[in-house]
């Protein structure tokens, strides 16, 4: 047994780290053998293309789905039999867009900051201040499916944080926002690093925003991680004006974007039958 | 506890806040058991040896229609916890740190709110229709709790076939087939005495016959219990907290 934190993760100790996890669907190893290690107010990128095992991964750190072998600590605390408290210091935005369509962005947050037990007296005043940071204050007694997609992938973001996590994950957080949304995002996202401390994890399969944003990333290809690095020692391996799409080409002798039809149809099936 | 309860009534608010923001749903799932007490009720009501000598068979019916109604809701309640899986939503409850019973309680409680408002409904149109009600706080306060259990129940046991079937395509077809045998399996619109041997042994099982049973008692101003409001509400309590124990170790694996 490791040791085990108290409230928060020791400083210096790794916001994350697990040791070969695994999540089989019958034959399939959606991820295999997963080994990584996050550091405290890090960004750090889970990178591959659709179908490569990104949010396998971060459902099995998030607590959604059990590891078929491996394990985990996060925020100090040991995925298997401390879930509830690992739920207590982490945020998630999931790939799915989870704010309540039917409330508005105000009843959202007030939804969390219960369902988080941020104590009754701090709850309005962070509401409050979140609405402020995600430029949501006008539109806080609106329905939120009246909001746009960027402004939801916002509410989400404060939703997720209200608690003041150390680790927090967001899955494919940019995914269908136009560039100036998928900028606000990348913008909350640094934020998120500086103001809370937090270790923060991005799965993403675009690779010029890894690049911009994560200041490490792990290449993951059909549920391997193939390497962990900075981007631009990834790229120094490669040469002068590599991107990390030459990167990931050569590592896998595939390209990012293409042939992933195949990979997303063969994870998700056997997700679904072995659900 | 204190944050246990937090955060259950944390769900529970969420899910009455979206009635409020959308009344039009519960105006409309009160045209039904109006339709049932109209039609079917005054109908019926020329049938001799439906109900009890003591009761016209109006008053009898009304409790029926009420449990029914809000059985009606709650069966399809499943429905919404699917979509809510579909759309994410669910993600966001199961990642919090909230004890998974405390959601699936929360679920339940807000569920037996949104039937209260159609018992005010069916209160107020058998009143018009000249069924004496009683409206002794007491009894009042009994309806509530057994209107709540029911639909609490029933809503769980909707969540739980819902983890099982996983879409809503399928749910649709069983949540059909469901309504029927619970409803004529129970006392609402007879009395189970009238029903044959084998009949009778299901409508025993049925937690819908035994919310019948308490309604008629505290509803009606001469009505009675035929199995006592203690035995009715322990099996309400009983079948619900059992239905809340299944959901709970079910409901968190409808993610994966």
């Amino acid at each position: 047994m490791t040791v085990i934190g108290t409230d928060s993760p020791a400083s210096g100790r790794p916001a994350i780290e697990t040791f070969g996890l695994t999540r089989r669907f019958g034959a399939l190893a959606a991820v295999d053998g997963a080994s990584l290690s996050v550091r405290s107010a890090e960004i750090f990128g889970l990178i591959g293309p659709n179908g490569a095992g990104k949010s396998t991964l971060i459902k099995m750190l998030t607590t959604m789905l059990p590891p078929s072998a491996g394990r985990a600590i996060i925020a100090g605390f040991d995925l298997r039999t401390q879930a509830g408290q690992v739920r207590r210091h982490i945020g998630y935005v999931p790939q799915l867009l989870s704010a309540d369509g039917e409330l508005t962005g105000y009843e959202n947050l007030l939804l969390s900051a219960r369902l988080y037990l941020v104590p009754r007296t701090a709850r309005e005043g962070r509401i409050r201040a979140a609405l402020a940071l995600m430029g949501l204050t006008e539109v806080r007694d609106r329905l939120v499916r009246q909001y746009s997609g960027g402004m939801i992938r916002r509410l989400e973001i404060a939703q997720s944080t209200l608690h003041a996590p150390s680790v927090i994950f967001l899955d494919e957080p940019t995914e269908g926002l136009d560039p100036v949304g998928r900028h606000a995002v990348w913008r909350h996202i640094r934020d998120l690093r500086e103001r809370l401390g937090a270790a923060v994890v991005v799965t993403t399969h675009y690779m010029d925003e890894a690049d911009a944003l994560c200041d490490r990333i792990a290449l993951i290809d059909r549920g391997r991680i193939l390497v962990t690095d900075t981007p631009a020692a990834l790229k120094g391996q490669i040469g002068d004006h590599a991107t990390l799409d030459d990167v990931f080409a050569q590592m896998t002798g595939h390209a990012a974007e293409g042939g992933s039809y195949r990979d997303v149809r063969r994870t998700r099936r056997a997700a679904r039958e072995h659900a | 506890m204190g944050g246990y309860l937090t955060q259950l009534l944390a769900v529970a608010d969420a899910e009455l806040r979206k009635l409020r923001h959308d009344p039009w749903e519960l105006a409309s799932r009160a045209i039904q058991p109006v339709l049932w007490l109209l039609l079917f009720g005054n109908v019926m009501a020329r049938v001799r040896g439906l109900a009890p000598q003591a009761i016209p068979y109006l008053d009898f019916l009304a409790p029926g229609i009420l449990a029914q109604s809000a059985l009606f809701v709650a069966i399809f309640y499943g429905i919404s916890a699917i979509w809510e899986r579909d759309l994410g939503v669910l993600h966001r409850y199961l990642v919090s740190p909230a004890p998974r019973s405390a959601l699936v309680s929360g679920k339940a409680l807000s569920s037996g709110a949104r039937a209260l408002s159609q018992a005010v409904i069916v209160y107020f149109c058998a009143a018009a229709m000249g069924v004496r009600l009683s409206l002794r706080p007491a009894d009042v306060a009994a309806a509530i709790l057994l209107i709540t259990l029911g639909s609490a129940l029933f809503s769980t046991f909707s969540l739980i076939i819902a983890c099982m079937v996983r879409t809503r395509e399928r749910f649709m077809g069983i949540g059909q087939v469901l309504t029927m045998p619970i409803f004529f399996a129970s006392n609402a619109i007879y009395p189970v005495a009238l029903m044959p041997g084998w009949l009778q042994i299901l409508a025993l099982l049925n937690p819908l016959t035994y919310e019948v049973d308490g309604l008629r008692a505290v509803m009606l101003a001469r009505g009675s219990s035929v199995f006592g409001l203690t035995r009715d509400f322990t099996v309400l309590a009983v079948a619900g907290l059992a239905m809340i124990a299944v959901a709970t170790r079910m409901y968190p694996r409808m993610t994966e």
